[in-house]
């Protein structure tokens, strides 16, 4: 039933307040990116778009970011399906450890990953100089393409293996035993029943594994080197090594949005044509396993974990190795720590101090653009819901350079402040923010909140004392979650620092870039801590077998 | 303590009509139940009175002062919801007190009056208990101590039993009914459930497309429904068609089998045509004399049979076998059916409107 008479009050006002805000901080620099990609000093032009197409230096860069995009989605899946499947068919030792380590290794900074296979792989790494030293063998490069498909494949594979866990939950075991009963079993069960049910998750995980490795930025850049992704085009060409060419970068940035727009809608037109709802009464039962099949099952689950955690494992031994001159030698201390003591202060300070406000302001804005587009459908929210989903498809370091395009002159100076790094971290994550609210607002009773008015309580009361106290639970592990990315995340950020605002993960890879390999990895050991008391958190708060939606 | 009058009352959905026009008056201190089936705008009707949907026209009035306009926090109303709606973090003495605290009673009396209120429901034992660890039954307790602690001037209850099972169906309306007698509020009751309606109500709106289509005590609503749609929505009933026939200043009805009825002091002196005379399965039974008919088949109940009887009209008759025979009936096998004229009712067969005497249309 619908709430009627619906008079002007102060939720329209509230509504109103979000929507010029979302017009004036994400809007606003968005459509300045999209009028700069046009323009010139001399007015209209296309030049921005001309240059990216005459060169291959320039639009080979979208070639590979493609190739890359859709080597590491097709490879996640590949690997992740055999994953999930085994996890969840067959009882495998460790299996709630299992799960809590793959979550932590795809919460870990995507860019340590790739700074941690340098160590073990790059010219001067680990494995590298053991094979060259004891066995005289020159192991392949891990720069360029393959280290770059290697490193988000790793990072990737546990997002789409959480979303296939996820799902594979809602499958009732009756399903897979009427399937029995008609004789269909193993893989052709596997093939023909559960994958068709999977098929939407799937996809809907697809879309986010597409966009997160299409505009990756750490990665490509610490990896890559002659291997050019887009994002890194972006980068280069707005921070201006040759030239500063702002309609140029803007054009590119613009092409890069209508790409991921192009394939979220797609996907949306392929997902919402076949979702279907199920719950599943009884979830499947996990059998065990034997012999040859077993230990293959096993070596698959167990190997898959080792290669996954290895680069973490390598980033917390290096942070205690001695360096010289920003080289690793031998021994080990605490010297990375030491002499570092003085930034890393700084960095766990910002950290702390920008991320928590970021957060504080994630949240507030997701519970009343939840609240608001569930309980008060109309043209206004519907227009708010849609805005808040913006920046869902633009990446990061777009969302940077919006930011700083359209706040580095009057009327708002906000360029180098706390406030817009503040501001940047909220806007990034505000859509899966909204998202996950809204789904805890839609499982909430409308006469729950019915009854609290009934005693005599305000709209306001009511939201304070009943609504959120009881979505709490929710409202705080999708606070953790949002808190590990804000934490990590570095390419939003990337335009928008300065010495006094800069973060953990801005820090560490500030100071690879700087060459500075022991300072990085006790930052980055740093911040995997931090990362894994708040997932130990988050692990408290949902309690055992609860679902963790990234 | 309340009275309540709904004058030319008109409610639409994005230009569809719900309820075109609607009067009631509902007495002061009446357990007063909406009834009907699903979409019949019974709930609407009570949602409007709550204050949660808008009014296109007509009033609403709380002892002659029109509410309309009075915001739902402010009419004083105690509302149970068929999903029981406790708010989930708070213990059950918490969402008892909940009302109270928004009305800022001292403690000392609030916390009285929430043990008052959960031992009236017997729940007092169960106070600290949050609603995830109380069953379906507890926590409708609960919902009706929390909506009976503010003392509001009108109860609305939504469906409130329909989450239970049937057994605690049963026990629990007569909780209601006990709590709301004690209490002495005005209520407003909806169901579609038509023996809970009977069981608790003083009156009963019986309604439908959202038109009342007749008011009055579960008695008269049985037994003197106001038309066909009453007739078979209370209860069960064989309905059966023939013509009026009026000779000598007489009015006959022909049944079959050479059995006629005088209904000359039955029905209404305007009545003529085409007639369907109502049949309650209770008013027939198997005897010596009567309508010949062929068994169809019978569900054993356990307190009674239902028997299905083919007229030689055709007509198919649902009756009440009570005697303890040994056997059940067979299918075929003949049987001679005698009705109690008195417990018939008669409706013009085109309108369905009844044509009893002194019938109000």
């Amino acid at each position: 039933m619908k709430v009627g008479a619906r008079k002007p009050d102060g939720w329209t006002s509230i509504a109103l307040l979000l929507t010029g805000g979302y017009l004036f901080m994400v809007v606003w620099p968005l459509m300045t990116v999209l009028f700069s990609s046009v323009t010139n000093a001399d007015g209209f032009s296309l030049d921005g778009f001309a240059t990216f197409f005459s060169s291959r230096l320039y639009y080979g860069t979208l070639l590979n970011s493609l190739v890359v995009t859709v080597c590491v989605t097709a490879l996640a899946f590949i690997i992740a399906f055999p994953l999930a499947y085994f996890m969840t068919m067959f009882r495998i030792p460790g299996n709630r450890t299992i799960q809590v380590l793959i979550l932590a290794s795809m919460m870990s900074p995507p860019f340590i990953g790739a700074y941690s296979w340098i160590l073990l792989l790059g010219n001067n790494g680990l494995i590298t100089r053991w094979f060259k030293d004891s066995v005289g063998i020159e192991t392949p490069s891990i720069y360029g393409f393959a280290g770059i498909v290697l490193v988000l494949t790793l990072q990737l594979v546990p997002l789409i293996f959480t979303y296939l866990m996820g799902a594979w939950r809602t499958i009732d075991v009756s399903l897979l035993e009427a399937s029995e009963s008609m004789g269909i079993t193993g893989l052709r069960r596997a093939l023909t029943v559960i994958t068709p049910l999977l098929l939407p998750t799937v996809l809907g995980g697809s879309l986010l594994v597409f966009v997160r490795a299409f505009a990756d930025f750490g990665t490509p850049m610490l990896i890559g080197q002659g291997f050019r992704t887009i994002p890194v085009l972006i980068y280069s060409s707005f921070v201006g090594e040759v030239s500063i060419d702002r309609s140029f970068a803007a054009a590119v940035a613009v092409i890069v949005i209508a790409v991921t727009l192009a394939v979220f809608l797609i996907q949306k037109f392929i997902v919402d044509r076949r979702t279907f709802s199920m719950t599943a009464m009884r979830p499947i039962e996990p059998s065990r396993l034997s012999g040859w099949k077993g230990w293959g099952v096993y070596l698959y689950v167990y190997g898959f974990l080792v290669l996954a955690l290895a680069p973490l494992v390598v980033v917390v031994v290096s942070s205690f190795r001695n360096t010289l001159y920003g080289q690793f030698v031998a021994g080990f201390s605490f010297r990375n720590y030491i002499t570092a003591q003085r930034d890393i202060v700084r960095y766990v300070t910002n950290t702390f101090s920008i991320g928590l406000t970021a957060l504080v302001l994630l949240v507030i804005v997701a519970v009343l653009v939840s609240y608001l587009t569930v309980r008060r459908k109309g043209p206004l929210t519907g227009a708010l819901d849609t805005m808040t989903m913006v920046p869902y498809v633009v990446p990061g370091l777009i969302i940077g350079i919006a930011l700083i395009t359209a706040f580095s002159q009057p009327p708002l100076v906000l360029t180098g402040t706390f406030a817009v790094m503040v501001l940047a971290l909220a806007i990034r994550r505000l859509p899966y923010s909204v998202r996950s609210t809204t789904a805890l607002m839609y499982q909430f009773s409308p006469s729950i909140e019915e009854a609290a008015v009934s005693l005599g309580a305000s709209k306001f009361r009511t939201l304070v004392q009943v609504i959120v106290p009881a979505l709490a639970p929710g409202i705080l592990s999708g606070a953790v979650l949002s808190w590990v990315t804000i934490i990590t995340e570095l390419s939003t950020t990337l335009f928008l620092y300065n010495t006094s605002t800069q973060t953990l993960s801005l820090g560490i890879y500030a100071q690879v870039i700087r060459g500075q390999l022991g300072t990085a990895a006790a930052l980055s050991t740093i911040l995997l801590v931090l990362t894994m008391l708040s997932l130990f958190l988050l692990m408290r708060l949902s309690g055992e077998g609860k679902e963790i939606r990234v | 303590m309340t009275r309540i009058a709904l004058q030319a009352l008109r409610k639409e959905y994005a230009g569809q009509v719900a309820i075109p026009d609607l009067n009631l008056e509902i007495e002061d201190g009446e357990f007063f139940t909406l009834l009907g089936p699903s979409g019949c705008g019974k709930t609407t009707l009570l949602r409007m009175i709550a204050g949660f949907n808008s009014i296109e026209a007509g009033t609403i009035s709380f002892d002659g002062t029109v509410i309309n306009e009075r915001p739902v926090a402010e009419r004083n109303i105690g509302m149970v919801f068929q999903n029981y709606a406790l708010f989930p973090q708070m213990t059950a003495a918490k969402n008892v007190g909940f009302g109270l605290q928004t009305r800022k009673i001292a403690r000392a009396e609030s916390e009285r009056r929430i043990e008052q209120a959960l031992e009236s429901v017997r729940m007092v034992h169960l106070k600290d208990r949050l609603p995830g660890q109380m069953s379906g039954g507890q926590q409708q307790r609960v919902a009706l101590a929390r909506a009976l602690v503010i003392q509001p001037a009108l109860l609305l209850m939504d469906e409130p039993l329909s989450n239970l099972d049937a057994k605690l169906r049963v026990e629990m309306r007569d909780t209601i009914r006990q709590a709301q007698r004690d209490a002495g509020i005005t209520t407003v009751y909806v169901t579609h459930d038509q023996e809970e309606a009977m069981a608790v109500s003083d009156r009963i709106a019986v309604m439908n497309l959202g038109v009342v289509q007749q008011v009055g005590s579960p008695a008269e609503i049985y037994r003197r429904p106001a038309n066909r749609f009453v007739a078979e929505f209370i209860g069960k009933t064989n309905l059966l068609e023939r013509d009026l026939l009026l000779q000598d200043g007489k009015a006959i009805i022909a049944l079959g089998s050479g059995q006629s009825i005088d209904v000359t002091n039955l029905i209404d002196a305007s009545a003529s045509g085409r007639v369907q005379v109502s049949v309650r399965p209770e008013a027939v039974k198997a005897g010596s004399s009567g309508l010949a008919a062929e068994v169809l088949d019978e569900t054993f109940l356990g307190s009674h049979s239902q028997v299905r009887a083919r007229l030689e009209t055709g007509d198919v008759v649902e009756f009440l076998e009570f005697s303890r025979r040994s056997e059940l009936w067979q299918s075929g096998e003949k049987v001679l059916l005698e009705v109690d004229t008195d417990l018939l009712t008669f409706f013009d067969a085109e309108t369905g409107v009844s044509i009893m005497s002194g019938a109000t249309a």
